[in-house]
């Protein structure tokens, strides 16, 4: 199917959301997890692997392959917390607020990163370079507090580091070098 | 030495044996070790550069030949990773950094001399062994005996430690129902935070009729401030591979999966590592060891469901469905995924299991309670010196772990409160410390051991705070299919949030009493009916705070944000820091004159405070 085909007319069509996405990619995902039970959950995981978030002709496209209906998958998505309907940020920043962060000043450091990067938890910048959100333990309890960078854990984080840390991802972004860290 | 044994299935008893003693005979084997820790927490400090550094330094050498390099899983006290113990003489270093390679390697062995400077040490003395250390000495590690010993990403290491010789036993000598016997005369009971007796459970699951029947192995640890599993799956994944085979060949099964949280990436990493060599190996698939039995493991990761840690739930997310839990009956054992019999256990009790078929149900018997048998693991963090993996055995009392192991409070601060088993557990008092940490001793204090989530607090703790936060957790992960805990937690959260602002009224203590009860005796699931422990053990225990912050509007560890004032002191230098963090410009002053805040303006989000360098600006 074409691209165009998938503009719906509820909420989801809301500027940014039905870009042009390269279906084609998912092909792949449905050839390795079609036959298996319990697929769909796989199948949107992988799906936000390939484009940071899970577009609407990805959930149309899936529901035609997978056979499941589109409302199905949509109260799938919405209903854990990893899967994001929207467009997200280079760098997903998440804040563990964990008990141990918590007990150790994880609020300071949230506060400073939403102060500094100007936006509010589950927002994006408007560079695209960070989303910022919280997490509920990254099991790096001993290493409070701690932020987790993509894939990367930085510990010990007080609100002083923020600006050091949004720095080195910003040079990052630029000259792929993640310099003052 | 992987490459020995990864070209050729292992078809039988004799093949697992000469696969171990070529593995001990090796040249590699014989090698002097340097174990680097690379859990997760030493990961994050660093240990990969410190890894790669002592690599480096003995190639530079020429020493590459004699000495190895070995990564290990997490050797416990992640506060002062990076660490790495030495093979030779069982030296504990910690704190190393990719520079401290060359002494480690011209000092240490080159030169037989200790380095000093990276030495454990306590306000009294020096510790240079493993053993010696009190936070060492102190424990007792049976699950996570290989952690910190073997490299978790080669099967060589795991095989020559003793690993699947007891599939091979149950296989090829016992019946499944032996072998339930024998977990179940051990006492093990499950480590998730019930404490169900496992060799129980899966005999029901074995005496449920079908010929399709499944095991789950629960790694969504979604307790915040637990990471055993974590810590098991990165340090010793094949003992679980090897725990969920003997569990299915005990109920007769073919397929698992393990259920991770996609939080946990290395732990995914390295576990799907262990089951694509044990299938190379022939330890899972069809005709392991050249029996008919036949099993294969697969992985589903969590997408940030907590609820998912419920078993109906998380039978239900690999479903594909959204996570929510059922009502049982019908229990797993007779209905459980895809509406087959099923066997859910957590991580930690899978990976007790293989001991236990291996030296004998009289033998972890031995260890633990009366009632309470073997080793407990916890995460210990929060207010401690040495946070990180501690394993003792059940029963072991609270204040040993916390002084004699994990070190004490730092910065001379007091104990306050433990806080143990997560959103469903309870608060610990100081005349409390001596409690022994075994099921039912918790549950009389009105906490429960849970999956091992230990938190430590000072005096800058606030007890309704704590009580809020766990509230607002489970609020915020409250799945909303049934209205005890969808509605009754919200309203809960609602009068400790209205405390917390100081707009509390004293008739607000019974009535959260009455709803915690009303929400523990009619929720559908685990989350509702443990939810309310929080709340109903602070109010047990720390009911003076709830007091001062509904009448005297004080919170006397200065958290809650209404109650709390920011205040400069004479030790001001006016560099003017605090004035240009302040978001609000509540902070006024000339430059190397006091600065003051308007606490009018003020929001009290305390960048102020946390910037300042002199400590000049307190609150109270």
């Amino acid at each position: 199917m074409s691209n165009n085909d998938s503009k719906c007319n509820c909420s989801c069509s809301d500027a940014g959301l039905n870009v042009d996405i390269e279906l084609e990619k998912l092909n792949a995902v449905f050839d390795k997890w079609e036959a298996q039970p319990g697929a769909l959950i796989p199948v949107l995981q992988e799906t936000q692997g390939i484009y940071g978030y899970i577009p609407a002709a990805a959930i149309t496209a899936i529901s035609e392959r997978l056979k499941e209906p589109a409302s199905k998958i949509y109260g799938v998505i919405t209903f854990y917390s990893f899967f994001s309907l929207k467009p997200r940020g280079k760098y997903l920043i998440r804040v563990c607020l964990g008990t141990a962060c918590y007990v150790r000043g994880a609020e300071e450091v949230l506060t400073a990163l939403r102060s500094q990067l100007g936006v509010n938890v589950g927002e994006t910048t408007d560079d695209l370079l960070f989303t910022l959100d919280v997490g509920r333990c990254f099991g790096a309890c001993g290493l409070a507090p701690v932020i987790m960078i993509n894939e990367d854990i930085h510990q010990w984080v007080k609100s002083s580091d923020v600006e050091k840390i949004l720095k080195s991802y910003r040079n990052l972004a630029v000259n792929g070098m993640k310099g003052g860290n | 030495m992987d490459d020995i044994i990864l070209n050729k299935r292992i078809n039988s008893p004799e093949d697992l044996n000469i696969a171990k003693e070529t593995i001990l005979s090796c040249k590699e084997n014989k090698k002097e070790k340097i174990f680097v820790c690379t859990g997760g927490g030493c990961i994050a400090s660093g240990s990969l550069k410190v890894r790669d550094a002592l690599v480096n330094e003995l190639k530079n050498r020429n020493m590459s030949d004699t000495i190895a390099v070995i990564e290990t899983g997490c050797l416990g006290p992640c506060a002062v990773g990076p660490v790495v113990v030495m093979g030779r003489d069982d030296t504990f270093y910690q704190n190393v950094k990719a520079d401290d390679a060359a002494s480690i390697v011209h000092d240490h062995i080159i030169g037989n001399k200790i380095v000093d400077r990276l030495i454990h040490e306590t306000a009294d003395a020096k510790y240079q062994k493993v053993g010696e250390v009190p936070f060492f000495k102190n424990q007792k590690k049976l699950v996570l005996n290989n952690c910190g010993k073997i490299n978790p990403n080669k099967i060589s290491d795991y095989i020559a430690a003793g690993g699947y010789s007891a599939l091979c036993k149950v296989i090829t000598s016992m019946t499944g129902d032996q072998t339930i016997t024998e977990v179940g005369a051990s006492g093990l009971r499950g480590r998730g935070g019930a404490g169900f007796p496992t060799g129980t459970k899966w005999s029901f699951a074995r005496k449920s009729e079908g010929d399709v029947k499944y095991i789950l192995c629960n790694a969504d640890e979604g307790d915040p401030g637990a990471f055993m599993d974590r810590s098991i799956l990165e340090g010793d994944p094949h003992s679980v591979v090897e725990g969920l085979a003997i569990g299915a060949f005990a109920i007769g099964c073919k397929k698992g999966f393990v259920y991770v949280r996609a939080e946990y990436p290395l732990a995914v990493e390295r576990l799907q590592n262990a089951i694509s060599q044990a299938r190379t190996c022939g330890l899972l698939g069809k005709n392991i060891l050249g029996t008919q039995f036949e099993f294969d493991l697969e992985i589903r990761m969590g997408s940030g469901a907590f609820v998912c840690g419920e078993e109906t739930a998380l039978m239900a997310s690999i479903e594909g469905k959204r996570g929510e839990p059922r009502p049982r009956p019908p229990f797993p054992a007779q209905k459980g995924l895809w509406d087959k019999p099923t066997v859910l256990n957590n991580v930690e009790t899978y990976s007790n299991i293989p001991q236990i078929i291996n030296k004998g149900a009289p033998w972890f018997a031995s260890v633990g309670t009366t009632k309470s048998k073997g080793t407990k693991i916890f995460a210990l963090a929060g207010a401690i010196e040495l946070s990180g993996l501690v394993e003792v055995p059940v029963g072991t009392p609270l204040k040993k772990i916390i002084y004699d192991i994990g070190g004490g409070i730092p910065d001379g601060k007091k104990y306050k409160a433990a806080q143990i088993g997560g959103p469903s557990g309870g608060c610990i008092p100081t005349a409390h410390l001596d409690v022994a940490l075994d099921y039912e001793t918790l549950n009389e204090l009105g906490a429960i051991m849970g999956s091992g989530g230990l938190i430590v607090m000072d005096e800058s703790s606030c007890m309704v705070d704590v009580a809020r936060f766990f509230l607002e957790f489970v609020q915020d992960e409250s799945c909303g299919k049934c209205v005890p805990c969808r509605e009754g937690t919200h309203q809960m959260l609602e009068i400790l949030n209205r405390i917390c602002e100081g707009k509390g009224e004293m008739s607000d203590l019974d009535t959260l009493q009455k709803m915690a009860v009303t929400v523990k005796n009619a929720s559908l699931c685990g989350l509702g009916q443990t939810a309310s422990n929080p709340v109903l053990s602070t109010i047990r225990h720390f009911r003076e705070e709830y007091e001062e912050h509904i009448q005297d509007k004080k919170c006397r560890a200065a958290v809650c944000k209404s109650l709390i004032v920011f205040e400069i002191t004479d030790k001001c230098i006016g560099c003017g820091l605090c004035r240009k963090s302040c978001p609000v410009g509540a902070i006024i002053g000339s430059s190397k004159t006091k600065h003051i805040i308007n606490t009018e303006m003020c929001t009290r989000c305390g960048l102020c405070y946390s910037t300042c360098k002199f400590d000049a600006i307190i609150k109270h």
